[in-house]
């Protein structure tokens, strides 16, 4: 049984899914999703735990062996993808039930769950595989479950934005696809760990450039990096509450898992960087994204598309740590990974909160909602507090880590617009604050209560991993480091 | 009995959540009993390092005590006991929970070991203090609130730069010397510079504190410019630089102070005055100059309430401050008065108040160290404080034309607490050696021979001679409304103004272009101006699929591009 886990990994929710459809009850679909997810999240940890004691574990499909046969295989960096992926889903799936009665109506609630499951499934898969076509199929399956699950929002531009992403989504799908197409045609092989002995030798080729080109943009889309972000706020602003918590803590995540999965271990650190000018070109997109995003947060009317712009100026953080290359670089990318999916699960759950009692989340409605829902403005807070950085919380440990890292490559004006990126996100937690504690409630609002408990208790076990994960950093940077290293073939 | 060792700012934190839950009297006794139980607990404290775990690769040491932090303690608990008797009358749960905070975080910072934990102590400071000046619930101090959270928080930032390049240069981020060497080095520097009100970077000093509520005010004046000279004092001893600097401190706010006509402004500028007085000593940094510097901050803590106290009682009974609507008021306020003017002779430095015993020690430290010049700027500065401290606050408050208010004395918890700190006043002026005793250095030090007293009298004689004649002779500054334009208008007034000019060009230009621009793309784009609602900004707006595409395109045609080239 624990040899087949990689495999489990993604087969228990893929088939999980279509068995919902025979659970008619929406809260007996929701505890069967939820028991699944907690599988998932079960079957990572192991995976986790094995992968830190035995090294890397290398799976083959079916008994095939590697080049033909489909291969897992599980590293540290997998390991904490999949960890990360099936935690947050778990965790935002004890919302689910509550948060979904009052956006969706009752007659979807199943379709809600089938989809949340292959979503799943597709991001787990993504993250498992060791085969690069294997990735794209994982890749289509989460994304137009994705895309379908953005569509159920209840305000009707839903259906737009999810439209929007669709056509975004499949256009960065069929750019990787066109670059793993190429790939095979010049070696003949779609496993990844062949693909990265084979590539060097028609490394010179302008074919390989343009593979390696055509992956690149295609992933860039697919993690929002700026410019090409356009589709992200609407996406998540209009999609169900949990919905948005679920992706804005791991879709744009697992985009980067293949970015660093692409360029560090397929085609490898060397000609990644010298294919393409990658360290400043990722610097000064991620740099204009974290900027460009948070200075547009800070004029967004709706919270809900405030945290998306922040989400795509904290992918900037990202790729900048990723652009350093350095382990304490990448180690930095991994960390805010890790940390920024508890962050933002949290807000967004939190916001989800919001969302059911008053129906909006307009910052105008947020008046007065200190005193009227204390317990979740509490949870939006810390949150907050986590995105700016501010030490006690993990938005400090990962930001502390990237600016030792550019530090340490001598690039301290970088360090210094880091901090300043920091400060433009007190301005946009600020207006929250300032609304929801200096301004009395709206009459609207009069008979507004605390949210319910069933809400309350995953935001603030998301809220308190932000904590307890801010000061007990052990778990997260051993696994980062281990991973970093790993990935720069540096023993431990 | 084995007590643990209980790092000082835990009782006033665990204290501001017990406000939060309490009423009354059962608040009022828990409020005052923290200080002292907290107090006593740290008399027995030996020296050492008492809490520190590890935190990322880094050794942290929240809890470390030496003298130098341990003097700070002392004082800081007393300026907190003495404050809260202050404030006793208040009932506002918000201004006290923040006054509990803020006096936790400022103890806090000064028991900090390692500059992770003094950033969060300072950031702290930061953000609880500005609810004590957010509590006088008017516009302006909102908008002065802000400002001085902006540049409170800035600094902490700039600290923290500082503490990340620290601990790349030194692999170690423990608070020691710290000296101007290196990014690091100038980085905490300029944080600390902030917070300690250096010249250019003090508006937020006499902006925000005569914003705040009467008793916030009296908070405010002990704790943040003193956990900054802490902080010099730890980190930056005997760098000359900070002579310079202190010995300007001393001496502009002066002109500042003689024409300010709110009152708690002119303290606020006298305020930094002193502060300088105690950046030379650091600055000087001999035994005696450190000893000097350290003193005066301990009785700057309370001679300084002491006069915040008497004129907060003054807007308190009045609710007037302006030197120009007040005076007479010595008829039915005698004991704000007496107790005021105590206040104002000790820091004026009367022999036998408290401002004499540790001036001094900075002043003989300049004059053996040969700032000759630096001694006479500070001469200057003395004379300077005693005119606009010493006699301007108690002659234009109490004396003076009569205005006829006829205000009676503050409620007895104020008068208490005003008395609490006069008595020690004097108490440190006649009997220094208890002081001296609780030094870091060991120096024998004697303020009373003859040279420092004949000196230190004749200067406050010639100088209220000064202050008669021009009196008498009606050219002295009067009081008048009037708006003083400080260093902050360049930032409150010239840059936005200059900044929106220099927008509106940009945009006029831009929006030419613009212009041009769309006119001939008008035909093509027509069907993507249906703007969607929401829109707001550049950045924000919502792009149709197409030009997301385009991006696609071009970002793939750059990259292609960027590789073939290669």
């Amino acid at each position: 049984m624990l040899t087949h886990l990689p495999v489990l990994q993604v087969i228990v929710p893929l088939m999980a899914a279509p068995l919902c459809l025979f659970l008619t009850r929406s809260r007996l679909v929701w505890l069967f999703a939820l028991m699944v997810s907690g599988l998932a999240f079960l079957i990572s940890a192991l995976l986790l735990q094995q992968v830190m004691t035995s090294g890397i574990i290398i799976y083959e499909l079916g008994g095939w062996d590697a080049p033909w046969g489909i291969e897992y295989r599980i590293d540290h960096l997998n390991a904490f993808l999949l960890l990360i992926i099936s935690s947050v889903s778990t965790v935002v799936l004890l919302a689910a039930d509550t948060s979904i009665q009052k956006e969706i109506p009752a007659e979807k609630h199943s379709y809600f769950y089938i989809l949340y499951l292959l979503s799943l499934a597709g991001m787990l898969g993504i993250v498992a595989t060791g085969d690069a076509f294997n990735v794209f199929v994982f890749l289509e399956i989460s994304s137009l479950s994705a895309y379908a699950l953005i569509a159920l929002g209840k305000d009707r531009r839903a259906l737009w934005a999810a439209y929007q992403y669709l056509i975004m989504g499949t256009i960065g799908a069929t750019f990787i696809l066109i670059g793993i197409g190429l790939m095979y045609q010049m070696t003949g092989t779609l496993n990844m760990h062949d693909l990265s002995i084979r590539l060097p030798e028609v490394a010179h080729t302008r074919t390989v450039f343009t593979a390696f080109a055509f992956v690149i943009v295609g992933i860039c889309l697919k993690l929002a990096l700026f410019p090409l972000h356009l589709w992200l706020p609407n996406a998540y602003a209009y999609a169900p509450s949990i919905v948005t918590a679920f992706f804005a803590a791991t879709a744009t995540k697992v985009a980067i898992y293949l970015l660093i999965r692409f360029t560090f271990s397929v085609f490898g650190l060397s000609f990644s960087f010298t294919a393409l000018p990658l360290h400043i070109l990722f610097l000064v997109l991620g740099l204009s994204g974290i900027f460009a995003a948070s200075i547009a947060a800070i004029y967004q009317k709706n919270v809900k598309h405030l945290f998306a712009y922040s989400s795509i100026a904290q992918i900037g953080y990202m790729i900048v740590g990723f652009s350093v290359s350095t382990t304490t670089g990448l180690m930095a990318t991994l960390l805010h990974l890790f940390n920024h999916a508890l962050m933002k699960s949290a807000l967004f759950l939190a916001l989800g909160a919001v969302m059911y009692r008053i129906g909006s989340v307009q910052l105008s409605q947020f008046q007065g909602l200190g005193r009227q829902m204390p317990i979740t403005m509490a949870a939006i807070v810390i949150g907050g507090l986590s995105l700016i950085g501010v030490p006690l919380t993990v938005g400090f440990v990962s930001k502390w880590y990237l600016i030792l890292a550019v530090i340490e490559s001598g690039w301290w004006p970088v360090a210094l617009l880091i901090l300043l990126g920091s400060l433009l996100a007190v301005v946009y937690v600020w207006r929250i604050v300032e609304m929801a504690y200096f301004r009395p409630p709206l009459t609207s609002n009069e008979n507004i209560k605390e949210a319910p408990f069933s809400l309350l208790v995953p935001i603030w076990i998301l809220v308190m991993a932000n904590i307890y994960f801010g000061i007990d950093t052990r778990l997260s940077i051993e696994v980062a480091q281990a991973a970093s290293q790993s990935l720069f073939g540096v023993n431990p | 009995m084995w007590m643990p060792e209980i790092p000082p700012f835990l009782p006033f934190f665990i204290g501001a959540l017990i406000v939060l839950f309490t009423r009354g009297i059962l608040r009022n006794v828990i409020m005052l009993a923290i200080p002292v139980l907290s107090a006593l607990h740290l008399w027995g404290v030996a020296e050492g390092i008492h809490l520190h775990f590890t935190f990322l690769d880094y050794q942290l040491t929240p809890y470390r005590v030496d003298k130098l932090s341990l003097m700070f303690g002392y004082v800081f608990h007393l300026a907190a006991f003495i404050a809260i008797i202050y404030s006793l009358h208040v009932r506002d749960t918000m201004q006290q929970m923040a006054a509990m905070l803020y006096a936790g975080s400022g103890l806090g910072a000064v028991f900090a070991g390692d500059l992770l934990t003094l950033f969060v102590f300072w950031e702290l400071l930061a953000f609880t203090s500005v609810f004590l000046i957010w509590a006088r619930r008017t516009k302006s101090s909102y908008v002065a609130g802000m400002r001085y959270l902006i540049i409170q928080v800035l600094s902490g930032v700039i600290l923290l730069a500082g503490a990340l390049f620290y601990a790349s240069e030194n692999n170690t981020l423990e608070f020691g010397h710290i000296g101007l060497e290196g990014v690091s080095g100038w980085l905490i520097f300029i944080a600390f510079g902030i917070k300690c009100a250096f010249p250019m970077a003090h508006n937020w000093l006499t902006d925000a504190y005569p914003e705040a509520t009467v008793t916030g005010t009296v908070f405010l004046s002990a704790f943040t410019t003193k956990v900054a000279v802490y902080a010099l004092a730890r980190g930056y001893p005997g760098t000359e630089l900070l002579v310079y600097i202190g010995a300007a401190m001393t001496c502009f706010p002066i002109f500042f102070a003689v024409i300010e006509n709110d009152l708690r402004r002119v303290l606020a500028y006298s305020l930094i005055n002193q502060v300088g007085f105690m950046v030379v000593g650091i600055g000087i940094g001999t035994a005696l100059a450190l000893n000097g510097a350290i003193s005066h901050a301990f009785n700057d803590v309370i001679f300084k309430g002491l006069l915040f106290m008497s004129m907060g009682a003054v807007l308190h009974m009045t609710g007037r401050i302006n030197g120009s609507d007040l005076g007479g008021l010595y008829k039915t306020m005698p004991k704000t008065t007496v107790l005021c003017i105590v206040g104002a002779a000790s820091i004026s430095a009367f022999p036998l108040f408290s401002g004499f015993v540790s001036k001094s020690m900075v002043m003989s430290a300049a004059l053996e160290n040969g700032y000759d010049w630096i001694w006479l700027m500070l001469l200057f500065a003395s004379a300077g404080v005693f005119h606009h401290a010493g006699i301007k606050i108690p002659y234009f408050a109490f004396f003076a034309h009569d205005s006829g208010i006829r205000a009676s004395d503050p409620p007895n918890n104020m008068l208490l607490a005003m008395l609490i700190a006069a008595v020690l006043c004097i108490a440190i002026g006649v009997y220094p050696s208890a002081l001296y005793s609780l030094l870091p250095y060991n120096t024998s030090y004697n303020p009373y021979d003859a040279t420092h007293v004949l000196a230190q009298t004749q200067l406050l004689f010639f100088s209220a001679l000064a202050f008669v004649w021009l009196n008498l002779k009606g050219m002295y500054p009067p009081e008048l409304r009037s708006t003083n334009l400080d260093f902050d208008w360049i930032y409150r007034r010239v840059l936005p103004n200059t900044l929106q000019q220099m927008f509106s060009v940009i945009w006029q230009v831009d929006s030419a272009l613009r212009q041009a621009f769309l006119i001939r793309l008008n035909q093509c784009l027509s069907f993507l101006s249906k703007r969607h609602e929401g829109i707001c900004g550049l950045l924000s707006r919502t792009y149709p699929a197409g030009s997301m595409v385009m991006w696609v395109a071009v970002i793939l045609a750059s990259y292609l591009f960027l590789s073939f080239i290669r």
